[in-house]
């Protein structure tokens, strides 16, 4: 497959005989354990992660025989306690990674992640430098507690950074580049890729900048912005398309928080027209904070007004007829860039 | 009277760091009620034995999590009255730069103190945080964490002290019984009044003292510490006092009944201190020229806070993130 390396994410590099093509769960895995072999004060706590289990995903396989009980900290289900512990080892130096088991969980940790972690370096000074890793997004007939995107919630809250990457070597770049930042970060983890999805895997030390997207296809008609694990959808899309003669560009976000102003602007003046696509419901999402930077700073390039493809506004409901509907998939994103071209 | 490990010098230190307290509380009041201060702030009247018996147990290379009633915590372990006047006043000398509100967010970890914010129960995982990182780099140091009454019907308390004892924590909980939280007293946010009796849920110990007695509350706390140091796994401490005025500077504290107040105030904390003291053979003269020297730097303090610069309005993005 020719465009391999642009599509994950990852240019520049040889793939050599392809011995570094791993799934997305197993980059994570090992930024994890290439971050904690090179800095003692990285640790991973969460949920079941203890002993020889791994975590609800495996993630963490391996870890606890490797690294022992204290840097592979299991814990009671108490979330909010627990990132409030991870807080607090963070102001004494340590770089805890947080395994929340579904992203869902999160909301038990709110308080301790946007009242305290995040606040405390604009207060009094103190950083924070901690990493909440949450697997989300659905497609996996997982029910409403199992499948959801809660980005927008800490996009909006001054003093987190938040990343969401799409490809295997974005997973392990971000990741890094998270455990190494001084900031509390929120990185969403996408689990419909943990095991669909392989790609290349750049081997050592690989650091991805938050706040950089990537241009993961270009086209000249219209942009596709999106992250996660829509990014594939967009690509089979924008696949469709250019069969149809529509060239689209597809920007991957990558980072969420801060976002790249500089690549969401580029697209827009370059094809004026953007569908703006994410698995987390539409309103008041990441989509309408990239459709009001597009109409502030790049109104006079465009030629037909933003578009936005959410999930719907429920609750993200279990049965596969239901999900489906709920979802925006490369079918549903075909068609609203097609209405988009001919506007 | 109390058993106590403090040399004769050491107990006129404390009651040094007590008056000051008192004297810094006494002004701060005034100076609100004359319109002076900036947004709200909290009277420590009747905590001065718990945060500055408690404070004074600290061994140098430990960790403190204080809040908004701890002002003898802070004094005692280096933020001088001058920037926290200036935190109280908003301006840019205090110890957050005029970014967050009276006592919360004073922190500095050079003087090993946790910050606070206004949700009062969630110092007390990140302090266990801290202690865990003690544990994790097996450093002989413990972590001493405050909490109210109020915040002891949270879930994080629970939480906390179940991954505390679960990881024998070098972490001491100390809950300061103020009889009021806000305006609900304590018997009607809990069954179980005896809040010490809680430890036993957690498999660790709990004690309850005075907490109107200095000495008392320094000797539970130090021993405390001492044990968590050592390996011995945190203590849930319940100090026993009375919030003596109202939750906050606006508030009349109407629904405290007059004799509850009463019964307090004859026990005094800086009182019943005093009395040990002048009964051991201090002069009543030397405690007042304490007491002089602690309203004269007050003063200072206050002077030095009100000359002191606002922060720059065109800083106010600056620190959001750490760089």
């Amino acid at each position: 497959m020719a465009g391999h390396a642009e599509t994950f994410g990852f240019s520049g590099g040889p793939e050599g005989d392809g011995s570094r093509v791993m799934t997305y769960v197993a980059a994570i895995s090992e930024a994890l354990r290439e971050e904690m072999r090179r800095d003692p004060s990285v640790l991973v706590m969460g949920e079941d992660i203890g002993n020889d289990f791994g975590g609800a995903f495996k993630v963490t396989k391996g870890f606890a025989a490797e690294f022992g009980p204290l840097r592979v900290l299991n814990t009671p289900l108490a979330e909010l306690g627990f990132t409030g512990v991870a807080s607090g080892m963070a102001l004494m130096g340590l770089r805890p990674v947080v395994e929340m088991q579904f992203a869902d969980f999160i909301s038990s940790a709110f308080d301790s992640i946007v009242q305290y972690a995040a606040t405390t370096h604009y207060r009094w000074g103190a950083a924070v430098p901690m990493v909440i890793r949450a697997p989300s997004d659905g497609g996996l007939r997982s029910g409403p507690f199992h499948s959801q995107n809660p980005e927008a919630w800490f996009v909006h809250t001054p003093g987190l950074k938040v990343v969401a990457p799409a490809t295997p070597a974005d997973a392990k770049g971000l990741l890094t580049a998270a455990i190494r930042d001084d900031n509390p970060v929120i990185y969403f983890e996408s689990k419909p890729l943990y095991r669909n999805l392989k790609g290349y895997v750049p081997e050592g030390e690989h650091v991805v900048p938050i706040g950089k997207a990537h241009l993961a296809r270009s086209g000249k008609n219209l942009s596709i912005v999106t992250y996660g694990a829509e990014l594939h959808q967009a690509l089979a899309a924008a696949e469709r398309l250019a069969d149809e003669g529509i060239e689209c560009d597809v920007l991957d976000l990558r980072s969420l928080k801060p976002l790249d102003e500089e690549a969401v602007l580029a697209t827009a003046r370059k094809t004026g027209k953007v569908l703006v696509v994410h698995a987390a419901n539409r309103l008041a999402g990441v989509g309408a904070e990239v459709a009001a930077m597009i109409a502030d700073r790049a109104f006079e390039w465009l030629d037909a007004p933003v578009r936005r493809l959410g999930g719907l506004d429920t609750p993200v409901p279990f049965s596969p007829p239901l999900e489906d509907a709920y979802r925006p998939d490369a079918a549903k994103i075909a068609a609203m860039a097609r209405e988009l071209a001919r506007y | 009277m109390t058993e106590t490990s403090l040399t004769d010098r050491e107990r006129l230190e404390v009651y040094t760091w007590m008056r000051l307290t008192r004297a810094f509380d006494e002004r701060m009041v005034a100076l609100w009620k004359q319109g002076r201060g900036v947004g709200g702030t909290f009277s420590q009247r009747g905590h001065e034995a718990i945060s500055v018996g408690a404070g004074w147990a600290l061994a140098p290379d430990d960790v403190v999590a204080p809040m908004h009633r701890d002002l003898g915590t802070f004094l005692v372990r280096g933020i001088t009255p001058l920037r926290a006047f200036a935190s109280l006043m908003g301006r840019a000398t205090g110890v957050t730069g005029g970014r967050d509100i009276n006592f919360h967010g004073m922190g500095d970890l050079s003087l090993g103190i946790i910050g606070f914010i206004s949700h009062l129960p969630h110092s007390v995982p990140v302090a266990l945080g801290a202690a865990m990182s003690f544990r994790y780099r097996g450093e002989k140091r413990a972590v001493l964490s405050f909490t109210g009454d109020g915040a002891s019907g949270s879930g994080l308390f629970h939480e906390t002290l179940n991954m505390a004892a679960l990881w024998d924590a070098p972490y001491v909980l100390l809950v300061e019984n103020n009889q009021y939280a806000y305006s609900t007293p304590v018997h009607e946010h809990t069954k179980v009044t005896d809040l010490a009796r809680r430890a036993d849920g957690y498999g660790i110990p709990g004690v309850s003292v005075d907490g109107n007695d200095v000495e008392a509350v320094h000797a539970a706390v130090k021993m405390a510490l001492d044990r968590a140091r050592e390996g011995g796994g945190p203590t849930l401490i319940e100090a026993r006092t009375m919030r003596m005025m109202g939750h906050a500077i606006h508030d009349g504290a109407e629904y405290v009944p007059p004799a509850q107040l009463a019964e307090w105030a004859a026990r005094d904390p800086l009182q019943l201190f005093e009395e040990r003291l002048v009964a051991t053979g201090v002069s009543r003269d030397d405690l007042e020229g304490i007491g002089r020297r602690c309203e004269a730097e007050v003063e200072e303090a206050v002077v030095w806070a009100e000359g002191s610069p606002w922060p720059d309005p065109a800083t106010v993005t600056d620190g959001v993130y750490a760089p």
